[in-house]
């Protein structure tokens, strides 16, 4: 629908931009650039489908992708509804809350590993409870979707409820007076209009699970098939064999390159 | 619908920037004004003193500091900075060109990663060994007396994977005592091994005898006889990058000295 808009912008005159700032922009792109470069020079491209489709490798690609699927997911279960709450209601609390909620965003990963042990660990806050309901969550593939999602929710939140408050209220107040019931607004007219933004945020939390370790490592344990992702994988080959590590780096880096262009296509597309 | 972008833009950016902040592996690299060579006097007497960088295992922290501290003061004038991380991370920092004068390893595979290399300046000294033990939280819940007990059904243990050096000691050790383990996790390092341990999520960990004396009593050790099928040795040596040679063979003799080995031998290493 941007489309038609497009052209009106042709109607202001061209901002021309300062000519200095496209140095440091320049640096600043190198500086990102430069390393995946460098890991490029790194790879024996001889061995690279040999080190990239060993049996511990698919094992850690395919974990990952299944995991950070699933905690995408749980993201856009329990995010949507935080991010509704906290940009269209109001309650005593609700900045405190809306801080408590991106902690993990600041959280080294590792510290949020540690917190969820002592939730969910066999001697944490609600071990015991979870034990007499014959749940085991640490050392196994729940933990790393648990880590995942602990980490990458706030994402999800953060960018949905952004474009919550951008987009404003108008139409679910009209929605409203013409006697939708506030399930209708929220369904029919609330969650389209954001869509664009929940696509972002999904994807951006679904980039970040793929790339969680800290968490991982300290919350689920790693063991092949199991709970090594792909991070987790890397770091371990890194001990051994630099070159499987570069090479598994890489698949990382497209994946989530892959994931990315997708999702601008598809916002454009809108 | 352009303002989802730009939302996106000026949200994501800052927030990924912090969240990569928290991603460091918590290794201080010491940078390079350890070793100046104008700080490298000798003194009158012919003492060495200056600065000294030295790489060393983590799991020499204590015993190092305390070495080093020692150090210091019996070579006035000396100011000695450790960097401790995994012995395979610092043979890596090395091969980089990090600045160090010594490099303590963890296991003689890492130091021929250095000598190959040509990294040091004389053969390395091996100056204390270490053999594994079992770790079990206080109480031993699980009731484990023997290796053969980590193979019960229903005995969570937590080992370390088979590529770091306490995972292939772990190796070792199974095959050893010709028994078949079904851990629960292959950690990347023995400190996460015990940290599930001392949380009591692992009813059990294979860690060296030196982790459990240091844990003190947030976890018990149980000796078990086929450890000796596994014995790690520590090589320590000068590095040919030392810009104060003089002073990095010192530091390598006072490891090696009756006072350095007490040192160690109070952390529960053993004789090389």
């Amino acid at each position: 629908m941007t489309r038609s808009t497009r052209p009106g912008h042709a109607a202001y005159p061209r901002l021309g931009l300062p000519s200095w700032v496209f140095v440091p922009a320049a640096l600043g792109a190198l500086f990102v650039v430069l390393p995946l470069v460098a890991m490029l020079t790194q790879v024996e491209w001889s061995q690279f489908g040999a080190l990239v489709t060993s049996e511990s490798s698919r094992a850690a690609l395919a974990l990952s992708l299944k995991t950070s699927l699933a905690s995408t997911v749980l993201c856009i279960v329990f995010g949507v509804p935080m991010a509704v709450v906290l940009a269209r209601s109001r309650f005593p609390g609700q900045s405190v809350a809306r801080s408590l909620v991106l902690l993990p965003l600041v959280l080294p990963p590792v510290v949020g590993g540690i917190a969820l042990l002592y939730t969910f660990g066999r001697r944490g806050l609600l071990g015991h409870e979870l034990d007499v309901l014959g749940l085991q969550v640490a050392f196994s593939t729940a933990a790393v979707v648990m880590a995942q999602t602990f980490v990458a929710l706030p994402f999800l939140v953060v960018s949905l409820e952004g474009a919550l408050r951008t987009g404003g209220q108008r139409f679910e107040e009209v929605a409203a007076t013409l006697g939708a019931r506030p399930t209708t607004v929220f369904l029919r007219v609330t969650l389209p209009l954001v869509l664009p933004g929940l696509a972002s945020g999904a994807v951006l939390a679904f980039a970040r699970a793929l790339g969680e370790f800290g968490a991982t490592i300290t919350f689920a344990g790693s063991l092949q098939g199991v709970t090594r992702t792909l991070p987790l994988e890397i770091y371990l080959q890194r001990e051994t064999d630099p070159q499987a590590a570069v090479a598994l780096s890489l698949v990382l880096v497209a994946v989530a390159t892959i994931v990315i262009t997708l999702t601008r296509r598809s916002r454009t597309a809108l | 619908m352009r303002y989802a972008a730009r939302v996106l833009a000026a949200v994501a950016a800052p927030l990924l920037a912090l969240t990569l902040a928290g991603c460091g592996s918590g290794d201080e690299s010491p940078r390079g004004g350890g070793s100046s060579p104008t700080s490298s006097v000798t003194a009158g007497g012919g003492e060495p003193k200056g600065d000294l960088t030295v790489f060393a295992a983590a799991s020499l922290k204590k015993t190092f500091t305390q070495i080093g501290s020692r150090f210091e003061q019996d070579h006035p004038g000396t100011k000695v900075t450790f960097n401790f991380a995994g012995s395979s991370d610092l043979v890596a920092q090395l091969q980089q060109g990090a600045p160090a004068d010594v490099f303590a390893s963890a296991d003689e595979k890492n130091m021929a990663k250095a000598t190959g290399d040509s990294l040091t300046a004389a053969a390395p000294v091996d100056f204390a060994s270490n053999t594994l033990e079992i770790a079990v939280p206080p109480g031993n819940p699980a009731k484990i007396a023997t290796l053969a007990d980590l193979t019960r059904p229903g005995v969570k243990v937590v080992v370390c994977a088979p590529e770091v050096p306490c995972g292939s000691a772990a190796t070792k050790v199974e095959t050893a005592a010709a028994i078949d383990l079904k851990p629960v996790s292959e950690e990347q390092n023995v400190t996460d091994v015990l940290g599930k341990v001392i949380a009591g999520e692992a009813d059990a960990g294979l860690v060296y005898v030196t982790d459990v004396k240091g844990a003190g009593d947030k976890v018990e050790g149980i000796e078990f006889p086929q450890s000796s099928a596994a014995v790690n040795v520590y090589p320590i040596a000068t590095l040919k990058g030392a810009q104060n040679k003089a002073l990095a063979d010192a530091f390598v003799a006072a490891v090696t000295s009756a006072s350095g080995q007490g040192v160690l031998a109070d952390a529960g290493f053993g004789k090389p």
